[in-house]
């Protein structure tokens, strides 16, 4: 399959492989952003298999783990309302908010919908004039202009029965946190290839400078982690740090012009809370003042609803990558996926829920 | 993590498969261990406690089904007293717990009753796929079909099928003959009968449509014994050709997910001519056959893993994925090892016998695909692992949640 298996060709692979072991003189502590690098780098065994050159510290990239608590709680307050259907992404249905979940809402007569793209979400308002359709937008850059797209697209329609609840979150400005945080380890970074897709890379140049960090701009197929960690590793041990794009088949470096025009034009920058980290200064998309017509949080009245998070789930420190998730006291005891505590045993993307679905058998092998 | 290992081993033996009949006269009921639980003093870590409704997850054939049948129907049918503690006393001696597991026959496809000296296997399925029609089949072949592969998985051979209907009012006649005349074709080809039936009709919005239930017996021929208990390490694991064909294709006409084409088409087929086959050459040699139906071939490897206590070990890239199935697991974030089938087997073969029994399913139209995709071991019970095309290795676990609802 063209784009697809080969790069999962397991000679090319063992050559990466033996390339990486021939340039490393020690181990290397290195970040993947995205969950969706966490998820492939463990279900291939790419760190049992780079063990003894490559630390994988796995970083803040999964989109449903961040969603701050009361955001969930904010959906679930509108998903229980009786004239709305509330649309989201699949993951987001089992993360726990305070007190329930989305499921438990549906359970309850809630009408809650599972869409693969937000347009979806706008189609529904069309069809169901009686009802208060919102989406629920999570993610990072790479599922924000879908989102952008919904908003444009039910304002020319004339769509007076859509809104969203908006809580997409930045991938530089969490780099730049992880960078700042006195215990830093991270000697170099895997960016996330999707993100960059929309994005360009220009804005990791900074951050490159400022810190003196190499960054490659990596996909998610296991030949592609490869080469991200073999040219990372490659500036780590030549004493270099650039910005290298290693996935120029889905990246370039303007981005997306039309996805970041219509990002321009819906959204504006905002503080924005991650889950288990905390406040991250600009770190965050709301709906820009023009598109405040569309903020479900207004419209249903919840934007006051805040709480706290639970202090029984170490996914802070998972998400900074400080605290390995096996390491954690409460993983596969405590916490599993079906009875999580926090969100990254939940999202197929989430650091905790890769180690769970993958790794139980470790010790016995 | 060994305590961890040791737990989910406890949880995967329960049953993972529908709530059915068969189901829960397969399970262990006699234990005090079991008829003693209430809802509030559950000891495993989650379950419905934290669900107090019904929740789609309890009919996804995964853990929470699972555990509705563990806390709620078995408590329930035990007090009550109807339900034979175990079904399979005329191949095992009665017993319980893991010094005789053959006598805890969970997650087997069918229950095997001795009636006048004949072994019958008996088993039931409720049919809700959506949509009705979908490449490559309907809910008319899913409904013969998938009870009648129940019963192949006991090795029996298919005599005679129930069906009742439940309808929407308003349903067009005209979908309702197409569906029953689908059933009425594949029955024939099966040469099953449907010897008796039922319709109710409800009202406007209380079902999508159409729901079927077919309940099926079988004759298990003498000699042979197919099930999750006989399975050894040793055994190799035979696979009966390609895997994912019909999630996908259902998914691909979902409604609001159609990405179209006819690159892939339901692999909807019966099984009981290949098991026939696979029996003729080795009566003995065939320990145990699933259908790897909702949850996918990972399903159906945990489930045997967990009943039988042993491990199994498998190589990814044995397993055949079209490249269509590949393509669309791929940009909907599915893992094809979590993908219904419809027409696909997996046997556990005793070692010696595994030439003999995979050259019979490859002369077989329904094994064309036959392949050896792992075997078992006395390590790691009830987890199965894949070695992955790099060399490493992972664990497989059943799809937690409902990926794919309402697929069959």
């Amino acid at each position: 399959m063209r784009y697809l298996t080969e790069f999962h060709d397991p000679e090319l692979a063992r050559r990466l492989l033996d390339d990486i072991a021939a340039t490393a003189t020690r181990r290397w502590t290195l970040m993947e952003v995205c969950g969706g690098q966490t998820h492939s780098i463990i279900r291939h065994g790419l760190d049992q298999l780079l063990a003894e050159q490559v630390e994988f510290i796995h970083g803040p990239g999964c989109p449903v783990c961040v969603t701050p608590l009361e955001m969930i709680d904010r959906a679930l307050a509108i998903a229980a309302r009786p004239e709305v259907i509330l649309c989201s992404f699949g993951d987001m249905l089992r993360v726990p908010g305070s007190a329930s979940d989305l499921f438990t809402v549906r359970a309850h007569g809630g009408d809650v919908r599972v869409v693969y793209s937000p347009l979806d979400a706008v189609g529904l308002a069309e069809a169901n004039p009686d009802r208060q359709v919102v989406f629920f937008a999570v993610g990072f850059e790479t599922t924000a202009p879908a989102a952008a797209m919904a908003a444009v697209t039910a304002r020319r329609r004339r769509l007076a029965n859509f809104s969203m609840l908006v809580s997409h979150v930045l991938v530089p400005p969490a780099m730049r946190a992880v960078l700042g945080a006195p215990d830093n380890r991270v000697a170099a970074f895997l960016a996330a290839g999707h993100v960059c897709t929309v994005m360009g890379t220009a804005q990791y140049e900074p951050l490159v400078a400022a810190h003196q960090v190499p960054i490659v701009v990596t996909g998610f197929e296991p030949l592609d982690l490869l080469d991200g960690v073999r040219q990372a590793i490659g500036q780590l041990e030549t004493g270099r740090a650039e910005l290298v794009n290693a996935y120029p088949r889905a990246v370039r470096a303007e981005g997306n012009p039309a996805a970041l025009a219509m990002l321009r034009e819906v959204f504006t920058v905002c503080d924005r809370a991650w889950r288990g980290i905390g406040v991250i200064p600009s770190s965050g998309w709301r709906l820009a003042p023009d598109w405040a017509d569309l903020d479900a949080q207004t419209r249903f009245d919840v934007a006051g609803l805040t709480v706290a998070e639970s202090a029984h789930c170490h996914s802070g420190a998972v998400l900074q990558g400080r605290l390995r998730p096996p390491d954690c006291p409460a993983f596969g005891t405590r916490c599993t996926p079906r009875h999580p505590l926090g969100a990254t045993m939940v999202s197929a993307e989430g650091a905790c829920a890769a180690y769970y679905q993958y790794r139980r058998l470790t010790p016995a092998l | 993590m060994a305590d961890l290992t040791g737990a989910d081993v406890r949880r995967s033996a329960l049953t993972g498969a529908d709530v059915t009949g068969a189901d829960v006269t397969g399970a262990d009921v006699t234990g005090a261990d079991v008829t003693g639980v209430d809802v509030a003093g559950w000891s495993c870590p989650m379950p419905l406690r934290d669900y107090p409704r019904i929740v789609l997850g309890h009919g996804g054939g995964g853990t929470l089904s699972a555990e509705l049948v563990e806390h709620l129907f078995l408590p329930a049918f035990a007090a009550a007293g109807t339900v034979p503690p175990c079904p399979d006393t005329t191949l095992a001696p009665p017993g319980r717990g893991s010094a005789a597991p053959d006598t805890d026959p969970a997650s087997v496809d069918a229950a095997v009753v001795e009636v006048g000296g004949a072994r019958l296997a008996f088993t039931t399925d409720s049919y809700v796929v959506r949509p009705l029609f979908f490449p490559g089949g309907s809910i008319g072949e899913l409904a013969v079909h998938g009870t009648v592969n129940d019963l192949a998985c006991r090795g029996a051979r298919p005599v005679a099928l129930s069906c009742g209907f439940i309808l929407e009012e308003g349903l067009e006649l005209a979908v309702l003959d197409r569906v029953a005349r689908a059933m009425g074709a594949a029955a024939a080809s099966c040469g099953v009968r449907l010897v008796t039936g039922d319709t109710k009709v409800v009202e406007r919005g209380r079902c999508d449509g159409l729901y079927v239930n077919t309940s099926g017996i079988g004759l298990v021929p003498a000699g042979v014994d197919v099930r999750p208990g006989r399975v050894r390490p040793g055994d190799r694991i035979v696979l009966s050709g390609p895997i994912g064909e019909h999630g996908i294709a259902v998914l691909s006409v979902r409604e609001g997910l159609e990405f179209g084409g006819d690159d892939v088409r339901s692999d909807t087929a019966p099984l009981h001519g290949l098991v026939a086959a696979m029996l003729a050459a080795s009566t003995t040699g065939v320990h145990a056959i699933r259908d790897p139906t909702r949850g996918g071939l990972a399903t159906a490897l945990v489930e045997i893993a967990a009943a039988a206590g042993v491990g199994v070990e498998f190589t990814e890239s044995a397993v055949p994925v079209p490249p269509a199935v590949e393509a669309a697991c791929g940009f909907l974030g599915l893992d094809p090892l979590h993908v219904a089938n419809e027409g696909r087997l997996v046997a556990f073969v005793a070692d010696a016998d595994t030439d003999t029994v995979l050259a019979a399913m490859r002369a077989h139209p329904a094994g064309t695909g036959a392949t050896v995709i792992g075997t078992v071991t006395a390590g790691h019970p009830g987890l199965v692992a894949a070695r992955t095309a790099f060399g490493s290795t992972r664990v497989v676990d059943r799809p937690l949640g409902e990926h794919l609802p309402r697929i069959c």
